[in-house]
């Protein structure tokens, strides 16, 4: 059942020119930053070959641009996700759902699902750029599938945060801007302290979205990281559920 | 609750803040049977089929859809019910086919039966010529013969139509009428309405919801009979005064509806036609008619929502 939402769900995307001009957009981006990072690392090539234990070129490369990629995804996950229960909402097709034998879980999970194949399918076509240059040098592929790994699940806890702050309202306009600002907000949250190392920044910088990310950019897996994106998705999922069953007995 | 009612309603509240949108409703639809929900604007119908659908939580009372309680088991229950709200639920950016197919998988229409499934809905709301079209496409007409093919494709034993011919050009209604009468042979059908022919049209039974409480429930046969004569209309070419009129026996009143045409009212179950013949035929006042006036189903309506929400509950079951 949560599959035929899912698919639902990914095919209606597809129907969009939105989805489309997403895609072509992330595209002509990432593949400027892919370029400024290969001129980079071809200017430094020289020198870098001097030095015993210097960075590659996945290092130079590769990691900066899932790093990169990031940052477009701070913009284009809450574009995709504002309108999945809020449009729904809106049209009043939620009732379609809601009258079907499917539960609310059901619904989430789908919506959920569906959205994150959609970034799954865009994460993979920003791999194929370093793939690309297995045409003349050789990768570190640890580092690859670590930085794959981590921008996919940095990407679907942006989606389960978009789905949820979806599920609070019928305009998703306000959800898109509500889901930017609390995923803005998540990226520096660790800023705060700075000098002043107080009791609380420990917990600032556990929070932290990317906090989690770098290490995993570098090639370092640290299960702490993989618990904390599997948290940070099941929290908001859940908080999803619960919204969205408070519809039935509203007001 | 009895053993044939593939609908049972008991004792349903539903409260908007401390509003009270519906009070105690309690009814039961059997198979095979079309009820008409009828109701002034926010009275309180969609309320009603809102919760039959799931798509609401009661405040108190308990639905049971084909013997299964929906709020236990709402999973189970919804397997046999069909819903289409005031507004059809439509993606208008898939074809009818493939939102067609949708629905009859989540609905759990095994793979094999699903074309089937669909190909009969679809003959029976006359899409078959428009399966590959666009929903957003569509004229509103066939818009809401997507939604009822939608609340049909698997068979439900259930079907909750809310205001189905809204919109729709008179010919369109007709269609859609026809249509529901063709269901009603497997299927319990529930539709709400302000369209009073409608209900006279397609229903067996009619309940008349008024502020949030069910003040009619009555068959179509019983409602003609509440359509009750309470006054005859007396044609004469040569009037006597009125007073002499109103001296006759059994009336109640007299009105001039036009020179030589009188509006007798008289008290329930006190006919006076009778007696007035003989009196007008030895008085020789010249009678050319004599007729007994019909409520029209409006009237019956207006009186009964009019009426002081908190009187009885007019019920022609707990009557018979």
């Amino acid at each position: 059942m949560i599959w035929h939402i899912a698919s639902l769900e990914l095919r209606r995307l597809f129907l969009s020119p939105l989805a489309w001009c997403v895609l072509a957009v992330e595209q002509v981006i990432l593949a400027y930053f892919f370029l400024i990072s290969i001129d980079n690392y071809l200017q430094w090539q020289p020198r870098l070959a001097a030095v015993a234990g210097a960075p590659g070129v996945t290092d130079l490369v590769v990691g900066p641009l899932f790093g990169d990629a990031a940052l477009f995804l701070l913009f284009a996950v809450p574009m995709m996700t504002m309108r999945v229960i809020s449009e729904e909402r809106r049209a009043q097709t939620l009732s379609l759902l809601f009258s079907a034998p499917v539960s609310m879980t059901d619904i989430v999970l789908g919506k959920f699902l569906g959205v994150t194949a959609f970034f799954l399918i865009l994460v993979a076509m920003i791999a194929l750029m370093p793939l690309s240059l297995l045409v003349g040098v050789h990768l570190d592929f640890g580092m690859f599938w670590s930085g794959l790994l981590g921008i996919s699940l940095l990407v679907a806890s942006f989606v389960a945060l978009g789905v949820f702050m979806s599920t609070l309202t019928v305009q998703p306009a306000i959800a898109a801007i509500s889901t930017f600002g609390a995923l803005l907000l998540l990226w520096i949250i660790d800023w705060v302290g700075g000098d002043r190392a107080g009791d609380y920044s420990g917990l600032f910088a556990y929070l932290s979205l990317l906090r989690h990310y770098e290490p995993l950019l570098k090639g370092v897996f640290n299960t702490s990281d993989l618990v904390y994106y599997l948290l940070f998705i099941a929290t908001f999922l859940i908080l999803s559920i619960r919204r969205l069953d408070a519809d039935r007995l509203q007001h | 609750m009895s053993e044939s009612a593939l609908i049972t309603v008991e004792h349903v509240y539903r409260y908007y803040g401390a509003n009270c949108a519906l009070h105690d409703v309690s009814f039961s639809v059997g198979k095979g049977e079309v009820l008409g929900l009828l109701g002034p604007n926010g009275a309180g119908k969609s309320t009603t089929l809102q919760i039959l659908s799931g798509n609401l939580a009661p405040s108190a009372g308990q639905v049971w859809i084909n013997g299964i309680d929906l709020l236990d088991q709402p999973k189970a229950a919804k397997l046999g019910l069909g819903y289409l709200p005031d507004q059809p639920p439509l993606y208008r950016e898939l074809t009818v086919d493939e939102y067609l197919a949708y629905c009859a998988r989540l609905h759990r229409i095994a793979a094999a039966q699903r074309r089937a499934a669909i190909d009969t809905a679809k003959q029976r709301c006359g899409l078959t010529e428009v399966g590959r079209r666009l929903i957003g496409n569509l004229s509103k007409g066939y818009q809401q013969r997507v939604g009822i093919a939608q609340a049909i494709v698997h068979a439900p034993a259930v079907v909750v139509l809310d205001e189905p011919t809204v919109g729709l050009d008179p010919l369109q209604m007709r269609e859609i009428r026809a249509l529901i009468r063709e269901l009603r042979g497997e299927h319990s059908i529930i539709l709400s309405t302000h369209i009073l022919p409608e209900v006279q049209a397609v229903c067996d039974r009619v309940q008349i919801i008024s502020a949030g409480k069910l003040v009619l429930n009555d068959s179509i046969e019983g409602l003609q009979r509440r359509m009750r004569v309470s006054s005859v209309i007396l044609g004469l070419r040569r009037p006597p005064p009125l007073r002499e009129l109103q001296a006759l026996p059994g009336v109640e009143s007299v009105e001039t509806v036009e020179p030589g045409r009188f509006r007798l009212h008289y008290l329930p179950e006190q006919n006076p036609a009778e007696a007035v013949a003989e009196q007008v035929v030895a008085n020789q006042w010249g009678l050319y008619e004599l007729s007994p006036e019909r409520m029209s189903f409006e009237q019956v309506f207006v009186d009964i929502t009019r009426r002081d929400p908190t009187e009885q509950i007019v019920s022609a079951e707990v009557a018979s």
